[in-house]
């Protein structure tokens, strides 16, 4: 909890300067906003029923020299547009006041969502391998929107209770203290059953909340189950169901209104009382004598301003202690360390042999994945990558890109290791496209040009075109400006997959990785990229990692994997000698020419049976 | 769905639309009743407590003299307890009609979603048939329980207050009143543009989340692209307008609060002085009471103007809501029992399953043509005859036909031509629910309900005993996986079945289809997102399933489709090859193509799994 004040502090302190504006302009509307009551106090008293006045002699003074109260009675209209002044000002600095406080909320909010969002980016690979997206994406919006709320206008708004409360009491006090004791004698009633009850009912609230979520989930099941509703015929139970959580749901609501208007209305009552009492107790004083009309209107007035703000108070105290436990579930992930530029890191020309040495590789939680790997891939060539799977073939190209590192071994590219290159070079130059590729919600274009922003469109035409997926997003309506996912068009994997390697393709890269990314396209297609990559690479080293025979066959070299180890490595040629995995895979082709041959005969044995029975 | 946008403000405030609203709310309108009465109640105490003190002054104080003041103290309590009494009562009332309208309306419109064509489907993405029945209906239910209360009052209060004015000083309270009419110009004038810009900062808002949601479900793309600062210098663009149009909202409001304030003085002013003078003069034209009582109603004048314009705003911002909820519940099936049907066979909701006939599973398309509703033609002049026990898989693209076929089997949509005969007779004149009742439906995404896998096995026969549920576990080589969990059939299958893996789900589903005992089979593309070992699994259940009922099967995974008796290339709408396995390979046209292509992507799969590790 200690640390978790730290941070909101730390946060808040950033911003000083904004938040110091907003509370000079929140004092000095507060002030002036309390003018008023006092006017008509001084106008009711001294110039209407020449009585004493209650100011203090310095306010007095520039009055007295004009000529104290004949001067008033005889230029009456002077007051109300005293009034009137006071009112415009105070209208400018409450409009001040507003923005400013907003932008110090805001700027806060801004503050902390950037770098939350610039820590997510940054954490290593392995973090997001590991992490659970649901749990992410809620801490970094709806927490993140506590501490919003909490820094942005919930701590200016208590700020604002407190100044008032102060300001507001030294003057009753100086009027009369006795009265002063009377008008606050039911505020720390208020204080402490609005804070207890929004902390023991957060339990309640949240019932409601999950009940919602249920009656939900329910409903969007249906909806997206909505076929095998109807072929199994459940519409009826579905309707009950639905019935079930929705009157829970209703049920729960109202009984969170309940409390509410239990909670809401004796609060009213108590504020209403508090406002009584105060009057009574004026009207007292008043008939004796000991205060006059106008001080009745002071407290009553500042009463009545002050009861509301302040009751809100103890429900901001409360909702603290949400913010905190927010704040440490983001302090969770801005503890995390993230990826950063390392002293003395290099960025040097890629194009010399790939070299894994005695490269070992496990997962924290101790899965082995490489064990004593080795394996040279010469500048310039095309290699493929045949593994079981979990052999670890994803490991070795993640590896490639220092989107893990190695436990143990190096890996050099023509001679450096690649853990003392700078890792946004690094990835810059060695393009690596995964089987699952992630595209952005924006247009195609937006997507392509992402990783290259300098490219010209008819470049980027020409690397569509390499990647077979110009032909299909010219086909959209709205061509290179559709815009994909969830709020747009829906591609399929194979599309998908096209258009990640045009958007790799573009970048400057002297090695590229195919991570079995054209699994998804069919055999025909695969085959023309592979043959627009063949003219269009132009000497950049290619490793691909794939299962099918045709594309293992074409590389120069072909290295085996079987459960984290090198089994075989070779020419096409001289693995199909040797007995093993790749032999299996190319045992497939022969296997379907049976697999052929069979029906061919079943065909052929069903032909002569007709011919013999027509005999 | 391209282009489907949510219109989220109407221009004009359309009466017709709330009277229709208004008739909906038929059950609540006593209640409406009672609480337009402890509104007035409330208004007429708000209006009440100023002229208390007010009296207090001229009476007690003035006179310097405490006689009557217990009766005084009691009527003041009396208000107090009134006015506390009437707040409970309208809060009460007015949540109870937000909470039983949004109640209301959600079952309405559950009822009417369970009866609504796929083509309505096609065309409304999930996202928004889900927010009609969440958020519209909530917005709706807000605006009919609390701002029309607040409407309410703010007329009260208007209207009590001018009268209280009128009969102290009519003089003084005209020209009081006389500040109203540009204090509701201003108020309407700014009022729609506040709620407009808190909209776009929500609008906004939301952008963030779904960059986040971006940004983390990208994170490992992210960096194989190196495109790190390009994705964070995007997000401070978001954040840095999220910012600015915060600031430009509050600014907004806080421009009409400070413009309203100082109009408003003027009038308090004007009390002040016009009020003062007649103090002042001999005799007096005002008491000190009632001057006190005129400032306190001209500073307060402006809170039910506020109020007011405040919300037409959100009535104006409701409507758009209130018409997406309406055009919902107004939406007509198109695909519907006849009425004799109906009577015969019951309707969805009240089968009458006692006529129901048994359903064999001939079937025969009879020279149906279809299209969708944008127009688009699938089938033209399409026959097929299919005998009860047989087994049909259609092959084709994307786009073939293949899946309307499907569909057509299944009524979830009629042709627009032609007919479809079951046992020979036109499917239309059964009921929807006989038809669907005897299909057994496994999809390519299984579709799982929450709750345990018990539920989800039974769902189309929540009566069935233990005894047959496992039986058709077994039946769906499920039941293995499913006695190694350690509490088996109770286990818990998640929010959309994520606690199981997809091929555990594909196997629950065949189970669950098993279990209805369907006379017709239909497989949408069923194992083409599952992997090898379950394949193998689903792959011996099927042969065993599809024994002596007609089935259909769509699929991508060949190694199914060969099992099929009969195979049905489809190409726009037509049969471009037909026969069974064998057959279609000798014949070396699209099929032999398909299947070659993909018998070394399965083969090959299949390989690098079995290797042990």
């Amino acid at each position: 909890m200690k640390t978790n004040f730290r941070a909101l502090w730390l946060l808040a302190k950033e911003n000083y300067k904004l938040y110091l504006a907003a509370l000079l302009c929140t004092v000095a509307t507060v002030t002036i906003g309390f003018m008023t009551p006092l006017i008509f106090s001084e106008t009711i008293d001294v110039v209407l029923s020449n009585g004493p006045s209650s100011m203090p002699a310095w306010a007095k003074a520039p009055v007295l020299a004009l000529g104290g109260r004949e001067f008033l009675r005889q230029n009456y209209w002077i007051i109300p547009l005293v009034l009137i002044a006071i009112n415009i000002l105070n209208g400018f600095l409450s409009y001040y006041k507003e923005i400013c406080t907003t932008r110090a909320g805001e700027t806060v909010a801004k503050t902390l969502r950037d770098r939350i969002y610039r820590q997510l980016t940054y954490l290593p690979f392995a973090y997001h391998v590991r992490a659970e997206t649901g749990d992410l994406i809620q801490r970094s919006t709806s927490d993140v929107e506590t501490i919003r709320r909490f820094l942005s206008s919930q701590v200016i708004e208590a700020f604002r209770a407190i100044i008032m409360a102060v300001i507001a009491f030294t003057i009753l006090f100086g009027r009369n203290v006795e009265l002063a004791f009377y008008s606050m004698i039911l505020i720390p009633v208020m204080f402490i059953a609005s804070y207890t009850f929004f902390t023991i009912n957060t339990k309640n609230f949240k019932k409601t909340d999950e009940s919602e979520g249920k009656m939900s989930a329910v409903l969007q099941e249906n909806l997206t189950g909505v076929r095998v509703v109807r072929a199994f015929g459940m519409q009826q139970s579905e309707v009950e169901k639905f019935d079930t959580v929705s009157s829970d749901f209703r049920q729960k609501a109202f009984k969170q209104m309940k409390y509410l208007t239990a909670y809401w209305t004796s609060m009213d009552g108590v504020t209403m009382l508090q406002i009584m009492i105060t009057l009574i107790a004026c009207i007292f004083k008043a008939v004796k004598g000991e205060i006059t009309v106008g001080t009745l209107i002071v407290f009553t007035s500042y009463i009545s301003m002050l009861l509301y703000p302040l009751r809100q108070l103890g429900r901001i105290l409360s909702e603290a202690g949400k913010s905190l436990v927010a704040l440490g579930r983001i302090t969770e992930i801005m503890d995390e360390k993230a990826e950063g530029k390392e002293a003395g890191e290099v960025t040097p020309l890629l194009n010399g042999d790939i070299v894994f040495d005695h490269v070992s590789f496990g997962y924290e939680d101790g899965t082995k994945i490489l064990d004593d790997f080795c394996m040279t891939i010469p500048t310039g060539k095309t290699v493929a990558l045949l593994g079981n799977t979990g052999s670890g073939k994803s490991t070795i190209v993640h590896l490639l890109q220092r989107l893990f590192a190695p436990d143990t071994g190096t890996i050099t590219i023509g001679g450096v290791d690649i853990q003392t290159i700078d890792r946004a070079y690094l990835r810059s130059h060695v393009g690596l496209m995964l089987q699952e590729p992630f595209l952005y919600g924006r247009t195609v274009m937006g997507n392509l040009a992402i990783a290259a922003p300098k490219k010209s469109e008819p470049e980027i035409f020409e690397m569509s075109r390499v990647a077979h997926a110009d032909g299909f997003i010219r086909e959209f309506e709205n061509g290179y400006e559709t815009i994909i996912g969830e709020r747009g068009v829906t591609l399929s994997g194979g599309q998908r997959q096209r258009v990640a390697i045009a958007r790799t393709l573009l970048k400057e890269n002297n090695i590229l990785v195919f991570d079995d990314s054209l699994s998804a396209v069919d055999m025909q297609t695969d085959r023309a990229i592979r043959d627009e990559l063949k003219t269009n690479r132009g000497g950049v080293t290619t490793i691909i990692i794939s299962h099918r025979i045709n594309t293992l066959a074409e590389a120069d070299r072909i290295f085996v994997l079987e459960n984290g180890k090198l089994t075989a490595e070779g020419t096409h040629k001289e693995l199909t000698g040797r007995a093993g995995l790749y032999q299996q895979i190319f045992a497939i082709q022969s296997a379907l020419e049976d697999d052929l041959n069979k029906s061919r005969d079943a065909v052929a044995k069903e032909e002569s049976k007709c011919k013999d029975t027509k005999k | 769905m391209q282009g489907h946008q949510e219109v989220d403000f109407s221009k004009k405030l359309d009466l017709s639309l709330w009277k229709r609203l208004y008739h909906i709310a038929k059950p609540f309108h006593k209640n409406m009743l009672l609480l337009m009465i402890a509104n007035a109640l409330l208004a007429g105490t708000d209006v009440i407590f100023p002229r208390l003190t007010g009296y207090a002054i001229d009476t007690f104080i003035v006179n310097s003299t405490s006689e009557g003041i217990g009766g005084f103290i009691a009527i003041y309590l009396g208000m107090v307890v009134l006015q506390v009494g009437c707040i409970g009562v309208f809060l009460l009332l007015a949540s109870k009609i937000e909470i039983g309208i949004s109640y209301l309306i959600r079952k309405l419109g559950f009822q009417k979603l369970q009866e609504l064509p796929f083509s309505y489907y096609d065309r409304m993405p999930v996202g928004f048939l889900l927010s009609r029945l969440t958020t519209d209906t909530q917005r709706l239910a807000d605006t009919l329980g609390w701002t029309v209360l607040d409407l309410m009052w703010g007329f009260f209060y208007l209207i009590f207050c001018s009268v209280q004015m009128l009969f102290l000083n009519w003089r003084l309270a005209i020209m009081v009143l006389l500040v109203v009419p540009p204090l509701a110009f201003i108020s309407v004038f700014f009022q729609r543009r506040i709620l407009k810009a808190h909209r776009e900062t929500r609008k906004t808002h939301s952008k963030i989340t779904g960059a986040f949601n971006e940004g983390i479900m990208g994170a490992k793309t992210t960096k194989t692209l190196a495109c790190e600062e390009e994705n964070i210098e995007e997000f401070t663009e978001l954040t840095a307008s999220m910012r600015k149009s915060a600031v430009r909202a509050s600014s907004l409001s806080a421009l009409f609060l400070s413009i309203v304030v100082s109009v408003g003085s003027i009038a308090t002013a004007y009390a002040l002085y016009k009020g003062g003078l007649d103090v002042m003069a001999l005799p007096a034209g005002l008491t000190l009471g009632a001057l006190q009582v005129f400032i306190t109603y001209s500073m307060q004048l402006f809170d039910p103007i506020k109020e007011i314009a405040r919300t037409l705003a959100e009535m104006q911002n409701a409507q758009a809501a209130g018409e997406r909820v309406l055009s919902l519940l107004a939406t007509e099936a198109d695909i519907e029992d006849t009425p004799e049907v109906v009577e015969i066979f019951g309707d969805n909701f009240h089968p009458k399953k006692e006529n129901w006939p048994e359903l064999h599973g001939d079937i025969v398309f009879e020279d149906v043509s279809f299209q969708y509703k944008d127009g688009e033609k699938v089938l033209d002049h399409f026959s097929l005859t299919v005998k009860a026990g047989e087994s049909i898989a259609l092959v084709g693209e994307t786009g073939s036909g293949k899946s309307t076929i499907i569909n057509l089997i299944c009524r979830f949509y009629e042709p627009t031509s032609g007919r479809i005969l079951i046992d020979g007779v036109d499917y239309k004149e059964r009921s929807l629910l006989w038809l669907q009742s005897h299909l057994g439906y496994v999809l390519q995404q299984p579709h799982m309900f929450s709750g345990t896998i018990r539920e989800n096995i039974c769902y189309g026969r929540p009566e069935a005993t233990d005894e047959e549920v496992v039986r058709a576990a077994k039946l769906a080589n499920a039941h293995d996986f499913i006695s190694k969990l350690t509490i088996g059939y109770d286990t818990e299958v998640g929010e959309g079945g994520s606690l199981l893996s997809s091929g555990e789900k594909q196997l629950v589903s065949f189970a669950r289809a098993i279990l209805v005992d369907p006379a017709l089979f239909i497989l949408d593309e069923a194992t083409s997102s599952v992997d090898t070992h379950s394949e193998a699994l689903i792959q011996q259940a099927i042969t065993g399933i599809l024994e002596g009922r007609t089935s259909f099967m769509v699929a991508h995974r060949l190694s199914t489709v060969r099992q099929a008796d009969r195979i049905l290339v489809i190409s726009d709408g037509k049969i471009i090859e037909e026969g069974n396995h064998d057959q279609l390979i000798v014949k070396q046209g699209y099929y032999y193509d398909l299947y070659t292509g993909q018998f070394e992507d399965e083969q090959g799969q299949a390989v690098l799994s079995s290797v042990m590790a």
